[in-house]
């Protein structure tokens, strides 16, 4: 019974270890410059934790391999050293593996949430609500209009609350359903809901960040891929959450210019 | 401090003889933990057909599931499962799931039936409190349970109950108005009954220890109560207020987690200046306590246990005490790590993190402990043997898992992904669980006077512990890939290419559901036709087996124990390999 416990343990460790290393599912393409440091710090904590992962699993195994022999000749054997040994090893190898993912990882951490954006960024303001993301460009005249909960109608497309009736910085601003924006450009998001908790996640980007109602949240990135990518809503918000999306467009500076004209001269 | 121990005919009390007494209010503390492992029992299996609800949901959306528009005719109309009545059954198996299983059983069922035995004690300190906290716990399962019947059935905001989804009510979504309510209220009542458990237990624990039951002499299951009762006194502790402001959010105009200018269902919110993150603070301030409330008894079970069967004694006894503690002091540090990218401050996020990387030290020393105590044993593969060892392997896998979601960096890409349902069900689910089913093989002689059958008991373990292989391993991978968690169906770019997958890990929770099925029969069979269990059928050493199966009414027929050894003497050379912890036969020094 015990060397069969040891051949599943162990065969349950190699095939788990073997999809890993072989990424047969794995984190989609990198489009972004804090992603790097990301997927480093994702790559290191993998190689660390693996080989204590597939250690321990395996020393398990040969143990209890060890122990199936019951023999009435053999005497029970205490742990070499006894508890000391292996109390002063994982204090020193795992308080050494914890000390350089803090180290480095924070500053992975540091780059996305905690650096101040670029006094160039592109401004986006971005509404949730149940189920469905709205992105708001300034327009031409580079000023948001203000927003007024009350205001808020999602029947005539006024998911921001702006009042352009009074308003003249409002009148020009671009209310989209998708976010586009220009490659290797700074943005900023500054992330608002209309009613509950929600979340921007985008896989590609390596950036995620909650929706919290009554806050405004920045949110910045750099784009370094043209191309098509899904935002997702990570935080339960109701029964449309698993529905609620939308997309990223990153084009080059050229076809954004182009595109953000279109959208003004609507 | 009055000196019980010096006094056998204090808390003395003689056996009832009416049958509510005896059965329905008893003041028994065995009767007591077998009604709470009933419960427990019950709310298992009602969990778990729900999360087989949900795989089937996940796996093939538009299949029609039998008797599912039975039990909701709007939630599952033609037995097609809308996507709310998939987040009401999510909420309804995580609640369920964690506080009637994960604290019940390995913590108020074992805890209530052992602690006072294991301590030579012949009740709990405050047994009128003992009755109370399982009626109050039980009122709660039924305020749960009412949330199955309403009009528009369970909240579908998740065992979390983020607000401000879960405190505006139903202009919010289905569910939110009076399941919402029923959710809290439920809470509420479970946080008192855990409370004047928790109580009950650090009572007993510190006066009712008989001569010679030094605090270093406890056995380990009864040191990680101990430790339980003391995190699940400040635990719940926050989780009451909490509830009770949530429910004066949602009934009584107040606004303490809404904030002001919300829209929903074209209605202008009336709340203004509440905080949706003081939810999230008070709920984690107990939500990650509760992890190690799920986990540490099952630890302290396996730590029993092991040496049993393993005929040595656990490596580092006092190390794994000392790391008990250290889990139980650092768990109240840590809980912005659920929190990362919740909006709070991005520097407290490093804060928050190292203390969570910290805890790894002491749960890897418990880990390599429990291993180096298998090196050179001589083990007897019982099906709780089996259910420890196997307590290891999912302990670990879990456990790994913990060090990529203690880092913020790493939780900008896996949070709310189904990485973390992986890392969570492994580490707190089924490693729990399997302490309990280990508990269950072991105590089952001692609290019914018969065996357990253990070709059904081993059948259960090896399908048992391949599935939840099957189940959870590959989450961690669908989580990677970027699948978000809480998703009613797939129907994003990403996640369509997962389904099989998804598919892959119904069939296993379907499989490994149905295994549960023997273990079920066992108990009921084994009740009533299993092998007679001598006083001490595994030649363990704690008081428990120093007196009948079951035992009496007073634990021990009116003797008065007198303990001279600690719990772990065994692999001792001579006729016997162990010495009980009541022989006055002086156990060798090592």
């Amino acid at each position: 019974m015990g060397k069969l416990f040891s051949a599943v343990v162990i065969i349950i460790t190699v095939v788990s270890v073997a999809i890993f290393i072989m990424h047969v599912w794995w984190l989609p393409v990198d489009i972004s410059t804090t992603g790097p440091a990301v997927d480093h710090q994702l790559d290191e904590t993998m190689v660390g934790t693996g080989i204590l992962f597939f250690a321990s699993q395996i020393l398990l195994a040969i143990f209890v391999w060890g122990s199936s022999n019951t023999s009435s000749s053999r005497k029970i054997k205490i742990f070499p050293g006894g508890a000391t040994p292996l109390v002063t090893f994982a204090i020193i190898l795992v308080g050494l593996e914890i000390l350089t993912l803090t180290f480095v990882g924070s500053k992975a951490w540091g780059a996305i949430y905690i650096a101040p954006p670029d006094p160039n960024s592109l401004k986006i303001d971005v509404q949730a609500e149940q189920f469905a993301f709205y992105f708001r460009y300034a327009g031409p005249d580079g000023v948001f209009g203000g927003v007024h909960p009350d205001k808020i109608d999602d029947g005539s497309g006024n998911y921001f609350g702006l009042d352009p009736a009074n308003d003249v910085a409002a009148r020009d601003d671009i209310v989209v359903g998708s976010l586009t924006v220009p490659v290797n450009k700074p943005i900023l998001l500054m992330l608002h809901s209309k009613d509950v908790g929600h979340s921007f996640f985008v896989r590609e980007l390596r950036v995620q960040q909650d929706f919290v109602p009554g806050l405004d949240i920045p949110v910045h990135f750099t784009a370094t891929q043209t191309g098509k990518f899904e935002i997702v809503c990570t935080q339960l918000c109701g029964l449309g959450h698993y529905n609620m999306k939308a997309y990223l467009e990153v084009l080059s500076q050229d076809d954004f210019d182009q595109w953000l004209k279109t959208q003004a001269g609507q | 401090m009055h000196d019980v121990s010096s006094d056998p005919a204090v808390h003395h009390h003689t056996a009832p003889t009416g049958f509510l007494r005896k059965w329905v209010f008893s003041l028994d503390h065995k009767v007591i933990g077998k009604q709470y492992f009933a419960l427990a029992l019950v709310s298992v299996f009602i969990g778990m057909v729900l999360s087989w609800l949900m795989r089937l949901h996940l796996a093939w959306p538009a299949w029609p599931i039998p008797l599912v528009d039975k039990l909701s005719a709007v939630g599952a109309p033609a037995g097609v499962m809308t996507p709310e009545y998939y987040l009401s059954l999510l909420t309804m198996h995580g609640t369920i799931m964690v506080f009637f299983v994960l604290t019940n059983a390995p913590f108020a069922a074992f805890g209530n039936y052992f602690l006072p035995i294991q301590i030579g004690a012949e009740d709990m300190a405050f047994p009128r409190f003992n009755m109370m906290s399982f009626w109050t716990t039980f009122v709660a399962w039924l305020f749960m349970m009412a949330a199955f019947f309403v009009a528009d059935g369970p909240p579908i905001s998740g065992w979390t109950a983020y607000a401000p989804l879960s405190a505006v009510g139903g202009d919010a979504g289905p569910g939110l108005a009076m399941g919402q309510n029923l959710w809290a209220i439920s809470i509420a009542v479970f946080c008192i009954a855990s409370l004047l458990g928790a109580l009950n237990f650090i009572s007993t624990t510190l006066d009712l220890r008989t001569k010679g039951m030094s605090l270093a002499r406890m056995p380990f299951c009864s040191w990680a109560w101990f430790v339980t009762s003391v995190i699940a006194l400040l635990a719940f502790a926050v989780l009451l207020p909490a509830c009770i402001l949530l429910i004066l959010d949602r009934t009584a105009g107040t606004s303490f987690f809404i904030p002001g200018g919300l829209v929903l269902s074209d209605k202008l919110q009336p709340h203004s200046g509440g905080s949706p993150l003081l939810w999230q603070h008070l709920f984690w301030f107990f939500g990650h306590p509760e992890v190690y409330i799920a986990i540490l008894p099952s630890i302290g079970i396996v730590a029993t246990i092991l040496p049993v069967f393993a005929r040595k004694p656990l490596l580092g006894p006092r190390a794994v005490i000392g790391s008990m503690i250290a889990i139980g002091f650092l768990s109240y540090m840590v809980w912005g790590h659920h929190m990362f990218v919740s909006g709070m401050n991005p520097f407290s996020a490093d804060l928050f993190s190292v203390p969570t990387l910290i805890i790894t030290i002491p749960a890897t020393i418990l880990t390599l402990l429990l291993i180096g105590t298998v090196y050179g044993a001589k083990m007897r593969f019982t099906s709780a043997a089996l259910f420890c060892l196997g307590f290891i392997s999912v302990f670990i896998s879990g456990g790994i898992s913990g060090f990529f979601l203690a880092q913020p960096s790493l939780d900008t890409i896996l949070h709310a992904t189904y990485f973390v349902v992986a890392h969570f069900h492994f580490v707190m689910a089924v490693a729990s669980i399997f302490g309990v089913f280990a508990g269950t093989y072991f105590w089952f002689p001692k609290m019914t006077g018969r065996m357990m059958n253990e070709t059904m008991g081993k059948w259960h373990f090896w399908l048992t512990f391949i599935g939840v292989y099957m189940i959870f391993m590959p989450m961690h991978y669908l989580g990677l890939a970027g699948n978000v968690r809480r998703y009613s169906a797939f129907v994003d770019d990403y996640a369509i290419s997962l389904i099989p997958v998804h598919k892959f890990i119904t069939i296993a929770a379907l499989l490994t559901g149905a295994a549960q099925l023997i273990f079920l029969f066992n108990l009921i069979w084994s009740r009533f036709r299993g092998a007679v269990a001598s006083e001490n059928p595994w030649e363990a050493t704690s008081l428990e087996w120093s007196t009948s199966s079951p035992p009496p009414f007073d634990n021990f027929g009116g003797r008065h124990m007198v303990v001279y050894n600690g719990p772990n003497e065994y692999g001792i050379d001579g006729p016997q390999d162990y010495i009980m912890q009541t022989s006055p036969e002086k156990a060798p020094s090592r």
